[in-house]
Parts: structure tokens; sequence; C-alpha cells
């Protein structure tokens, strides 16, 4: 029983960092239509660039310049590449974050070397334990499961009541109509991506104590984030929270049926099952949402 | 787009340069340059299988470099697990009437090796991976764009993950000791005798597969492929059977990957874990888009340097930062591919000195 918590805490903690990125999905692929492959190198460099900073500042302050620094990055990711390339075909737009993920990594592998890195604990240390109901849970594992709770409804609000979020949500319904009304659909793209970027690092920097912070983790977690996003129906970022959270379950559980070194392989066999079977997402309805030819 | 292009010229031409090649690197005593080459070549035909499902047919697929280790792994583990232990069982007893196993001595202790033979295992790892991209491909190809990408990259990622933790496929060393293909006194091995014989058989197996798959492309269902590409719907409704095409495209390019998978295991006398990794399968889309595209020869060449290129150490550390490089700079300077953003730039630079002419843009 107490096993059985243990791992619903961990599959909860993953969980809701693969929520994040899932949401990050979404919010590009809403404004913008890319699926932009390279979203965990958000998680990655937000991650690093906190670790950097942390050797000389306090731990809060250096995440908050590293989220900062990354959403300033994601900003210029779409002012550079994706501005001028709009008119280009998907498989271009496949090809271009792809492209992205990998330089991004090699990037970050000629900065910070191969060295597996972490951030210090944000309250107490590795050995520092909180019960909850019988499971023993680091510290770090709250601020993770606050982090992510405080951004989903931040993020709720800036949607439903911001002058600016209600804007963003305007492009992605109807870009043309939008811009009849006066907004700006490039600059809404722009935020789009920073928003996303900045998530991302957010993500990046909470976790980085428990799961570190290595210049590969980028791809995998973006698969992951997808799955995620895939499983809620990528175009709701509320549904993507749960699909994040049944991603990390189903991983975290999978481990005590089958070995842990194909702990991956469920969270792929997940994707592949949804795309293959409910490419729409647990939530979403079939119609309107066009992912299959025929 | 010029589809009627005569092809024997450009054989010829390969074929010259490939013996310039290789008589210029003998004369110059650097013969160890024609191992590199010759792993190049057979990269490259995974790239033109890609270039006709992703160039021609417009669809994308992350998963070649699964594909690829599929091949590897089933003939480098049926060429060197021992089934001494199976004799006297009626399958096997059958299997060794039809002359399809062969013994050899273990180097270390002299014991009985007892093994499936290379040829039948070089066609087993095809079907089997043929089946697989059929079976992974009907529910993967009714996706469309990055939804497809995702999928054939779950997939990949996926063969990856069981390759790695499986202890009977060598988990992280991968498998070793794989013996020679030979069929008919041609030998594809690795030692350094046959070395330049190796090399012609790379690019005879590349040029045999540059003419089919050209062939393919000229054909009606060549046709048909840009059809798929422009417009899915349009193809449709003038009765191109979309579904089925582009599953027997994809399982082409499966087999193409196989097959060079196979030789190269054979070539190599081994093959590891890293063959399926998401890194291998971006390269070889980056080397699709670095050929053009839709451009076989072209895939055959820029992917022949620059694999050989990546493979004598020229690129250091950035190996891999230089494939994304160019992803980014071909989708961002040179769309049509290399070849047509220069014959682009060039007719642009004539015109400004040749008044009343209109700069011709290539056809997209």
């Amino acid at each position: 029983m107490v096993q059985a918590l243990q791992y619903f805490f961990s599959g909860v903690t993953v969980g809701s960092v693969y929520a994040i990125v899932a949401i990050g999905f979404n919010i590009i692929y809403s404004a913008t239509g890319v699926l932009n492959f390279a979203q965990g190198e958000f998680v990655m460099l937000g991650g690093m660039v906190a670790i950097t900073l942390a050797s000389f500042l306090p731990v809060p302050v250096a995440v908050a310049v590293a989220v900062a620094i990354v959403t300033l990055f994601g900003c210029g990711l779409e002012l550079v590449f994706f501005r001028r390339l709009r008119s280009h075909s998907v498989l271009h737009m496949i090809i271009i974050t792809i492209g992205l993920s990998i330089v991004i990594q090699e990037l970050a592998l000629h900065v910070w070397d191969e060295k597996v890195r972490s951030l210090p604990y944000f309250t107490g240390n590795e050995a520092s334990s909180v019960k909850l109901v019988g499971a023993a849970l680091s510290p770090q594992v709250i601020w993770v499961l606050g982090t992510a709770g405080v951004v989903v409804m931040l993020l709720q609000l800036f949607y439903k009541r911001t002058l600016y979020g209600r804007a963003m949500r305007a492009c992605s319904s109807n870009p043309e109509a939008a811009m009849l009304v006066g907004i700006n659909t490039g600059n809404m793209r722009t935020a789009a991506f920073g928003l996303s970027a900045g998530l991302g690092a957010l993500a990046g920097c909470v976790i980085s104590p428990i799961s570190m912070t290595h210049y590969e983790m980028g791809p995998g977690l973006a698969i992951k984030g997808f799955a995620a996003a895939i499983l809620g129906g990528l175009g709701n970022p509320m549904a993507a929270v749960a699909g994040g959270l049944i991603v990390g379950l189903i991983e975290a559980f999978s481990v005590s049926v089958i070995p842990s070194a194909f702990k991956d392989v469920a969270a792929f066999a997940i994707l592949l099952a949804m795309l293959f079977l409910r490419p729409h997402g647990l939530f979403g309805c079939p119609s309107g949402v066009s992912v299959r030819e025929v | 787009m010029n589809t009627t292009t005569r092809i024997w010229p450009r054989l010829a031409a390969f074929a010259a340069a490939a013996i310039v090649i290789q008589l210029s690197l003998s004369a110059a005593g650097k013969v160890y340059y024609l191992t590199q080459l010759t792993m190049a070549v057979y990269y490259a035909i995974v790239v033109m299988g890609l270039s006709l499902l992703m160039g021609y047919a417009g669809q994308v697929s992350l998963g070649q470099g699964a594909f690829f280790a599929i091949g590897g792994y089933t003939s480098a583990f049926l060429t060197t697990h021992n089934m001494a232990g199976y004799r006297g069982a009626v399958w096997f007893d059958l299997l060794d009437k039809c002359g399809v196993i062969v013994s050899r001595k273990n180097l270390y202790d002299d014991t009985l090796v007892l093994t499936v033979a290379p040829w039948l295992a070089f066609i087993m790892a095809i079907l089997l991976t043929v089946v697989i991209a059929a079976v992974i491909g009907y529910p993967s190809l009714r996706l469309r764009g990055h939804y497809l990408a995702m999928a054939t990259l779950g997939f990949g990622l996926i063969i990856h993950c069981i390759l790695i933790g499986s202890p009977a496929l060598g988990a992280a060393d991968g498998i070793t000791g794989v013996p020679g293909l030979s069929v008919g006194g041609l030998a594809v091995s690795g030692k350094s005798a046959v070395r330049v014989q190796n090399y012609y058989i790379a690019w005879a197996v590349a040029i045999a597969v540059l003419v089919l798959l050209r062939n393919l492309v000229e054909s009606r269902m060549g046709r048909a492929l840009r059809a798929i590409h422009d417009s899915e719907a349009a193809a449709s409704a003038m009765g191109v059977n979309t579904p089925k095409l582009k599953l027997e495209v994809f399982m082409v390019s499966a087999a193409l990957a196989a097959m060079a998978g196979s030789l190269l295991t054979h070539y190599n006398e081994g093959i590891g874990p890293s063959e399926s990794s998401a890194f291998k399968s971006v390269r070889y889309l980056a080397l699709v888009a670095a050929g053009g595209m839709a451009n076989l020869e072209g895939a055959l060449v820029v992917s022949t340097l620059l694999v050989f290129l990546s493979l004598r150490g020229w690129f250091g550390t950035y190996d891999n930062a230089v494939f994304g490089i160019i992803l980014i700079a071909i989708v961002a300077l040179a769309p049509q591919g290399p070849f047509r953003q220069l014959g682009l730039w060039m007719n642009r630079y004539r015109s400004l000195y040749k008044p009343g002419k209109e700069a011709r843009g290539g056809a997209s």
C-alpha cells in the first residue's frame, strides 16, 4: 500500500512536469500551428541557466532570471525563424524545429559539457523528507506539485480574464478575425513562443534537484510531453494537465510490471496507441480536428 | 520538374567517379579512406529510400534509423546466435537439410558454432523489417504532418529502448563478431584484403537502388506519389489509392534501410544500439533535405560526401550540430534544395546582365 502510494507520488511528480511541457506544446501549437519539437530544450535550458546563475546568485533569483532569459530566447526563436517562414509547409516546419532542437542541444553540450548537474534543493536537502499519508516525499516534490498547480491556475486566469490572454485565444481560433479587430497577430505569436519557453524553463528549474539536468534531456521530455498533449487532445491546455498526470502515473506504475530499462517504452506505447486509436485525445471530439487523412 | 532526364549518362558519370576516386586513393596510398566511403555509400542507400518517401510522397519518417537497426540486428543475431543446442529438434534438422545452416569453429575454445547462413539472414532481415513497417505504417500513415512525424519518432524510440534494454541483443554493447556475407565469390566483409572489392560492391548496390527508384518515380506510381505530395485529397479524387500507395512506399523505404543495415552490419562485423537513436533518424532527414528532397542523385552524392566527412571526423565534436544546422539552413535559405536554389540564384545573377530577359524560377 505504502509502495503504491510512493509510486503514485513519483508518477504525479514527473506527470506534472510532462503536463507543463504539454501546455507549452499547446500554447505554441494553437497560436502558430507549429508543433515545436524543440519544446524539451526549453526545459533543459531553464535548468542549465539557473544552475549557472545559482553559483553566484541566491536560488530564487537565479530561477527568476533563468526563466526570463529563456522566455526572451523563445521570443527570439520566433522572430528569427518562424516569422519569416510562415508560408512554409508543415514538412518544413517539422524540419526546422528538429534542426533547432539538435543545435540547441549541441550548444548546451559545448557551453555546459556533458556532466549531469542539478540545482540545490529549494528547501531542505536530499536527505530531508516530508511524511504525507504514509509516503515519504522529498520537499522538492511539494515544490514541483505546487508550481505546476499555480502555473495552471495563473494560465487559466490569464486566458480567461486578461485582455492579452483573450487576444491570444482570439488569434488561435481565427487569426484573420483577430487581425480585423486590431490584434497584432505577429506579436501574439512571438508572445506565445515566449510564454511557452518560460513555462518550460520554470519546469526545468523545479525538477532539476530531483531528476537532474542534462544536455540530452530535451527530446525524451518533449516526446512524453507530446504524448500528454495528445492524450488530453491538442489545443486544450487544461486537458493536457490530465494527460500529463496519466502519462506520469502509467510510467511510474509500469516499473512494478516491466523492467525499469523499458520504462520509457510504456510512455511511447501510450503515445502510439493514442495516435492510432484516438488522435483527437481522450477529451476532444473527433469532428473539427483534421489530424487524419481520409 | 523535368522527369524525363536520361539516366544512363548520369549512371556512367557515377561509375566513372567511383572508379576515379578508387584509383586516385590507391595511387595516393590512402586506401583506408575506402572503408569510410563504403560505409557512407551504404548510409546513402537509406537516404535514397527516405527521399522517395519524404521528397516524392511528402510523408515524414523519423523511424528510418529503427528500420536500419532492425535489419542490422536481425542479420547480426541470426548469424551469431549459436543454435548447436537445438540439434536433434525437427525444425533444426529440416533447416540443416535445406542447407541454410552454416558451421564454424569458435575462435577461443574450438567449440562448434551453428548459425543461420548469412544470405538467408539477409533475406529474413529485409522481410522482418517490411512486415514491421507494414504493421506500424498502416495506422501511422493515416496521420498527417506533425502527427506522423511524432508517431514514427515514438516507434523509433521504442525500438531504441528495446535494443538497449535486451541482454539477448547485447544491450548497450550491441552484437559483434558478425561473419561476412559471401555470395558467389563476392564477400561483404570488413577484411582489408577485400576492401577495394567491397567499395565496388557498395557502389553497385547503391547504383542498382538508384536505377530502381528512378524507374519507380518516373512510372505511373511516381506521378501518383507526386500527386499525393501536392494534395492528397485531389490525388484521391483522381482515383489514386492513397493509403495503399503511401504504405507501399513506406515499406520500400523501410526495406532499403534494412538492406543497408544488414549489409553494413556484415561489413562492420557488428552493430550497436546507437544506430537506432533519434539522432541517426534525424541525420537521414537532414541528408534528404540537403540532397534536395525529391532528388535521388542529390541524396546519393550529398549523403555519401557528408557521411564520409562525418566518419572521418571532420566535424569533430560538432558532428550532430552540423546536421542540425543543415536542417535549419536548408529550410530557411533554400527550401527547394541546394541545387535548385543555386540555379535560381545563378539565373537571377545572369538576368541582371541581360536586360529584357526575365529570371526563370524553377517550378516548385
